[in-house]
């Protein structure tokens, strides 16, 4: 396999006595979608900003296709287009003026920045308002303008602070499928921060769970799943018309059942945690019992669950 | 690694940021009512001068009165101050304004972190800001000046000596090197507080302390610590004398009156004051022009140097600065 795109070793933050961040090891992978996933003020910004060197690192190393970012960040920032999350534009000049300007430093001719300028207004769906001053855009339109603006140096890594807030909903999806096919097309490495969850779980092949400047967590979603409710099995709930009396007299029946190990009762709903799948052998059983059965439900846990998990723990 | 900037055709991002940043300026309303502000002073001291200008180049005993486009900027009938005295207060103000929010403005509107994000070096920000309106305030005195010695071309006939043109071409300097000094001053203010009105009210505080309190304040503190002068003898006074005026060069607007009275006023022999030994045998006529410059040296250097401190500080302060909003 190639060298990781983006190699970070024990790297730290410390502003006087508050330590930001504090020994972040990660490797990310050219292609790879990562999400930076933690509350605010867990140091994501601060991380991000560490791998553009825009910020000194008080210990450790950051290094971005193969340059390391605190001693020599112009190649750096040349291959890494980064969008912050307070995101501002010069008010006073057109969309298409902000977009050239940027073209500009980044060492482009005019004829072929407006060129450029003009396909990636296409491309983020800007083109009809290119010529409005950003002052009057909303927030949706700053955003996805700020994407053009990343991706008109052709970068080969993309870093989005909070890419998702401040947007409606629709907008948010618009925002990540565009997202994503852009990153599949062209093959461009995505490192997104986010503290909305669902967001980050419906595009990122990979998630770190960031809390108080720790990697908690790091791995696809499914693996992290695993590791952490792993052993406490499958659980199934199960809901039915009937009213179920507790205690149950079938209760003690079921609870002879290889792998069966915990039943719980909540009116009209049970829910049922196993060390193996009883899915289809729970429902013939409610149908032969003559119970009505109105819905079956396997539970599978996503980020939220994972997040909450990670953040209890870190609490108590 | 693909190399963007291999095309020999692209200008540098520093260019790029001078270009946008006098555009900027230029379409700014500040900027528009701080040109009309000196335009108009300009007219009038103008006005006021060629009005008067028959008197002034008449009167044989002044030794200056052959320079008429000196006296054109430096007469006036006492009903206004003549263009450089002005000048001395509207170039801190040109100052302040075109700098008070160079760098707190763009880091509240969120445009700073998206501008050091590009493969830009970070001092060629801080260079750009004071560049870009050094070179509007040159480009604007400059065409002042040069309005001047052709409108006086024009109205007089009169031929002009070389050495009044260097002598006009080396006030315009001293004024760029004034605005300069407030400029960086400015630009300090602006990395120091992050509020553009903060930073505006400490700037004009400065200016006005240096203009109007500061030579009240010198004045108090030397009747309060200096001893009777009727109990002094000569030289003692003199030495006096010399001490209170190096107080008052402090501020930059003295440093600015000196070297400007000096430069547009060939006689001027010595900013302070002269006993009748040097006096004696001295005849009352024009310096040349380097003699003149050789006068005014230490203000010179002296601003040139407050400028490159200001500007070394906004440089320290700004390169290891956190640049989030």
């Amino acid at each position: 396999m190639e060298d990781p795109i983006i190699q970070i070793k024990d790297l730290s933050k410390s502003y006087g006595s508050f330590r930001a961040v504090e020994g972040l090891n990660l490797d990310i992978h050219k292609g790879e979608i990562f999400g930076l996933l933690g509350p605010n003020g867990a140091g994501k910004t601060t991380t991000i900003l560490m791998m553009l060197g825009l910020t000194e690192p008080s210990g450790g190393s950051v290094h971005v296709g193969g340059y390391l970012s605190a001693a020599n960040p112009i190649p750096v920032k040349k291959i890494v287009g980064y969008m912050p999350d307070s995101l501002g534009f010069y008010d006073q000049m057109t969309a298409m003026e902000n977009l050239m300007y940027i073209a500009g430093l980044n060492g482009l001719a005019d004829a072929e920045g407006r060129k450029r300028a003009l396909e990636m207004l296409e491309t983020v769906g800007l083109a009809a308002e290119k010529d409005k001053k950003t002052g009057v855009y909303s927030r949706g339109m700053k955003q996805r303008l700020g994407l053009a603006e990343v991706l008109i140096k052709k970068p080969e890594v993309i870093i989005l602070d909070e890419p998702t807030l401040g947007i409606d909903p629709s907008g948010v999806k618009d925002f990540l499928s565009l997202i994503r096919s852009l990153s599949r097309e062209h093959g461009i490495t995505v490192l997104l921060s986010s503290h909305h969850l669902h967001h980050v779980q419906q595009i990122c092949d990979r998630v770190g769970i960031f809390v108080k400047g720790k990697l908690l967590a790091e791995g696809n979603i499914e693996s992290l799943s695993k590791e952490l409710f792993g052993h406490e099995g499958y659980v199934t709930s199960v809901q039915v018309r009937q009213h179920i009396p507790n205690p149950w007299p079938l209760q003690n029946e079921l609870m002879h059942w290889d792998g069966l190990r915990k039943i719980s009762i909540r009116g009209k709903e049970l829910e049922f945690t196993s060390s193996q799948d009883l899915t289809a052998e729970l429902v013939r059983f409610f149908v032969k019992e003559n119970y009505d059965v109105l819905s079956v439900h396997q539970k599978d846990y996503g980020l939220d669950e994972i997040y909450h998990k990670y953040f209890e723990g870190e609490q108590g | 690694m693909k190399n963007l900037n291999s095309k020999p055709s692209a200008a540098s991002p520093f260019s790029i940021m001078m270009r946008k940043e006098m555009a900027d300026h230029i379409r700014s309303w500040r900027f528009i009512v701080l040109i009309t502000l000196i335009v108009l002073t300009f007219v009038a001291s103008m006005y006021v001068s060629l009005s008067n200008i028959k008197s002034a180049t008449d009167n044989t005993r002044d030794p200056d009165h052959i320079f008429l486009y000196l006296k054109l900027l430096t007469t006036t009938d006492n009903s206004i101050p003549p263009f450089h005295v002005f000048l001395s207060f509207l170039a801190p103000l040109l100052g302040i304004s075109l700098g008070f929010d160079a760098i707190n403005a763009e880091q509240n509107s969120g445009t700073l972190t998206r501008l050091l994000a590009q493969p830009v070096y970070r001092d060629n920000v801080l260079l750009a800001k004071f560049g870009s309106a050094l070179v509007l305030v040159g480009v604007l005195f400059l065409a002042l000046a040069l309005s001047m010695i052709g409108g006086g071309l024009l109205l007089t006939g009169v031929r002009m000596e070389p050495q009044e043109l260097l002598r006009i071409l080396g006030f315009v300097a001293l004024s760029i090197f004034y605005v300069a000094f407030w400029l960086s001053l400015a630009i300090v203010l602006s990395i120091v507080f992050r509020a553009a009105a903060t930073s505006a009210l400490s700037g004009i505080g400065l200016w006005l302390f240096f203009t109007v309190f500061y030579q009240i304040v010198v004045n108090l503190v030397i009747r309060s610590v200096l001893p009777d002068p009727a109990a002094l003898s000569p030289d003692q006074i003199l030495t006096y004398n010399e001490i209170i005026m190096d107080f008052l060069r402090i501020a930059p607007n003295q440093l600015y009156m000196d070297a400007t009275t000096t430069m547009l006023m060939p006689s001027v022999r010595s900013l302070g004051p002269m006993t009748m030994e040097q006096m004696s045998g001295a005849i009352p006529s024009p310096l040349p022009f380097t003699e003149s410059v050789m006068v005014v040296w230490p203000q010179i250097s002296g601003m040139i140097g407050a400028t490159v401190g200001c500007f070394a500080l906004s440089y320290f302060l700004f390169m290891r600065r956190e640049i989030r909003s």
